[in-house]
């Protein structure tokens, strides 16, 4: 076994997607992991048991992925950073309180190592099939923030941008892997801890008796207090007012609360959202790619261009929100979109509406292999035909 | 004399969100003299009222999270426990207090239920039980008596209902008490006590519903349930919990359950410690 003799790594280390994430989530601070064994997530919980007593931390394994989600808004609210970790039948377990964490402004971190789907589907098999779920899987009318990463480096530096968005925007943020990146092992550098980023939630600087639990500020997050604070405050599912107070019939009060957690995250995209763009300044033809899909795409982009094609790549870092402007003005440029997805076809929908009239080609990959970058050249070259 | 002026004289004035008054309960429901005792038995232990967090469910019980003066969390259906478990182990400093119905807990909510008594997690968890599920009109729940009427047993119900402290024993509870709403006096010291157990604490409260449940069954009004209530309660100290029985002929009522076993927290603190210590070895290294 390796040594780990300090509370949060750093230097130079060989990890797989699922251990670095574990440590990412040290890094930034998470101090409590409530979860349930599930493949090809396993690794982070282990990652996590071992881990968190270290650092004065709380694993625990909860009965199932709807208690596990629940005991992490629970720790949420005490002000601790929590996460919790799942592939996709846990991920749809979790659908409801996702809500719940959406209503109640719970910062927290889910991470969901996609596998195949649906049902029990392929368990070891990789999937990039809970796109549209992480976007649309809870009741209701809401915004999330979704994050792809797509080396382990990225399941380390990720992972603490994931716990940074929750603090500052009061959301469950999602980092969508796939079980190739949660399982494949790469050189992760860690920056000292002093070189790393890390966002705390806004303290309320009302007295007690002023506190309304869900007034927002200007960006329209209200700073949290936590349990235990003498804030007494109350929380709830049911649509409420600034004071927390359930409204459950006021048309004035749900259309203010419901526009407010959607516009917290819509009117802030701009500051959400990050790509990654390769050769798109003259590319006739754009791969738009996340996840381990972006790798083979990356490839195909420099291979096309070797052979004197027009070719870029938009790789998207943040699925959630979905960086439609930024898509829309790439299509108006391009003669054709690619999107290869190892699903049958799910944020390429996503791509269509903003793409308008320019032509998207889905490059679908469904069971064990993510695409290759021979298969996405020939799909560029197919299109310029 | 105003309502509200007469409010702030109660003597648990403090203990509830004024503000959020009236409730949503019907006249006659038992969920009021629940949280009177768990007023006054916050009262008697002096408790500071900003360690203190309530969580609750959904149903008509749900709501008693919205009126207490302390920290507060109204869940999704079934989940209060789980939350308490995160809160509770995220923060040992508070005193969690679990507050939900039959239905919420021991239906959609029973899993969490058994897994965190077996866990010996340091909740409380107080459950009104009216027998049916009130907030959605009057269903049948897990705790409803074979044979009697609910809007969804319109032929008499053909399930055999849950003893729940004979299950809340057997998944691990260190304290377990059953009382209807009409021993108040009893019912405060039990929750009083569950309040100063380490570990898992269970208290049953039998609670009329006379707009529903009551109403169905031919029960009679809030005041003859409470009649009928005193008519067949048992004090039954230390009775097997399997045998302590609710049926129309009698309701037994006691302290089934009170024992001493090591809490999930206490657990996890003495094994952080121990890791903390090997782990500060290693790095002086």
């Amino acid at each position: 076994m390796e040594k780990r003799n300090k509370t949060t790594l750093s230097g130079k280390h060989f990890l797989s997607g699922d251990l670095a994430c574990a440590e990412g989530a040290i890094a930034a601070g998470c101090r409590f992991f409530g979860g349930y064994p599930i493949t090809p997530a396993t690794e982070i919980a282990e990652r996590m048991a071992r881990r968190l007593p270290e650092v004065d931390g709380v694993y625990i394994q909860m009965e199932d992925e709807i208690g596990s989600i629940a005991a992490v808004i629970g720790a949420s609210y005490t002000g601790k950073k929590a996460m919790t970790a799942t592939s996709g039948p846990g991920f749809s377990l979790m659908q409801e309180n996702i809500g719940l964490a959406v209503m109640t402004e719970a910062p927290l971190v889910i991470v969901n190592i996609m596998r195949g789907g649906p049902s029990t589907g392929q368990p070891t098999m990789p999937g990039q099939q809970d796109v549209m779920q992480a976007r649309w899987g809870s009741h209701g009318d809401y915004e999330i923030i979704a994050i792809a990463p797509s080396s382990v480096q990225e399941m380390f530096d990720l992972t603490i941008e994931c716990f940074n968005l929750a603090e500052t925007y009061r959301v469950p943020v999602l980092l969508l892997a796939d079980e190739i990146i949660g399982h494949m092992w790469e050189k992760v550098e860690i920056p000292p801890r002093e070189e790393i980023t890390i966002i705390n939630r806004k303290k309320p600087k009302a007295q007690p008796k002023e506190y309304k639990p869900f007034k927002p500020a200007k960006n329209l997050v209200p700073p949290m207090a936590c349990f235990g604070e003498g804030y007494r405050f109350h929380a709830t599912g049911l649509t409420h007012d600034e004071d927390g107070k359930p409204q459950t019939v006021s048309v004035e009060e749900q259309n203010k609360l419901v526009k407010r957690l959607c516009d917290k995250i819509r009117k802030n995209a701009e500051d959400i959202i990050k790509v990654e763009e390769v050769t798109l300044e003259d590319a006739e033809v754009a791969v738009i790619a996340y996840g381990i899909t972006s790798r083979a795409a990356l490839s195909a982009v420099r291979k096309a261009r070797k052979k004197k094609i027009k070719a870029g790549l938009l790789r998207l870092i943040t699925i959630w929100p979905f960086p439609g402007k930024l898509v829309a003005e790439i299509a108006g440029k391009v003669k054709a979109i690619i999107v290869p997805e190892m699903n049958y076809g799910q944020l390429v929908r996503e791509v269509e509406r903003a793409a308008k009239t320019t032509p998207v080609f889905l490059l679908s990959k469904l069971g064990e292999e993510p695409h290759r970058p021979a298969e996405i050249v020939s799909a560029i070259e197919e299109v310029l035909k | 004399m105003k309502e509200s002026d007469l409010m702030l004289r109660h003597p648990l004035a403090a203990y509830l969100r004024q503000e959020r008054m009236p409730h949503i309960w019907c006249e006659g429901c038992g969920n009021g003299v629940l949280l009177n005792s768990f007023f006054e038995a916050l009262d008697k232990l002096k408790l500071d009222l900003d360690k203190v967090v309530v969580v609750s469910g959904i149903g008509c019980i749900g709501r008693a999270a919205g009126y207490v003066n302390v920290d507060s969390f109204h869940t999704t259906h079934g989940r209060a426990i789980p939350f308490a478990t995160g809160v509770k182990l995220a923060n040992p400093e508070l005193e969690v207090v679990v507050i939900s119905g039959d239905g919420d807990l021991f239906a959609i909510g029973g899993n969490h239920f058994i897994h965190a008594a077996r866990r010996n997690v340091d909740i409380k968890v107080i459950c009104a039980n009216n027998f049916n599920y009130g907030m959605t009109g009057g269903q049948y729940g897990p705790t409803t008596p074979l044979g009697s009427w609910t809007t969804t047993t319109p032929y008499g119900s053909i399930e055999h209902p849950f003893n729940l402290v004979h299950l809340a024993a057997a998944s691990g509870a260190v304290y377990v008490a059953r009382w209807t709403t009409l021993q108040v006096r009893k019912l405060t010291d039990s929750i009083k006590k569950a309040l100063g157990k380490e570990g898992f604490s269970f208290v049953e409260v039998i609670s009329p519903c006379p707009e529903i449940y009551d109403r169905y069954n031919k029960l009679g009004t809030a005041v003859e349930v409470m009649k009928w209530f005193k008519l067949i309660s048992q004090t039954q100290h230390g009775c097997t919990p399997e045998n302590a029985e609710i049926s129309k002929r009698q309701i037994i009522i006691g302290e089934f359950v009170d024992i001493k076993k090591p809490s999930y927290g206490r657990l996890l603190r003495e094994m952080t410690t121990r890791v903390k210590e090997s782990f500060q070895e290693k790095k002086a290294k």
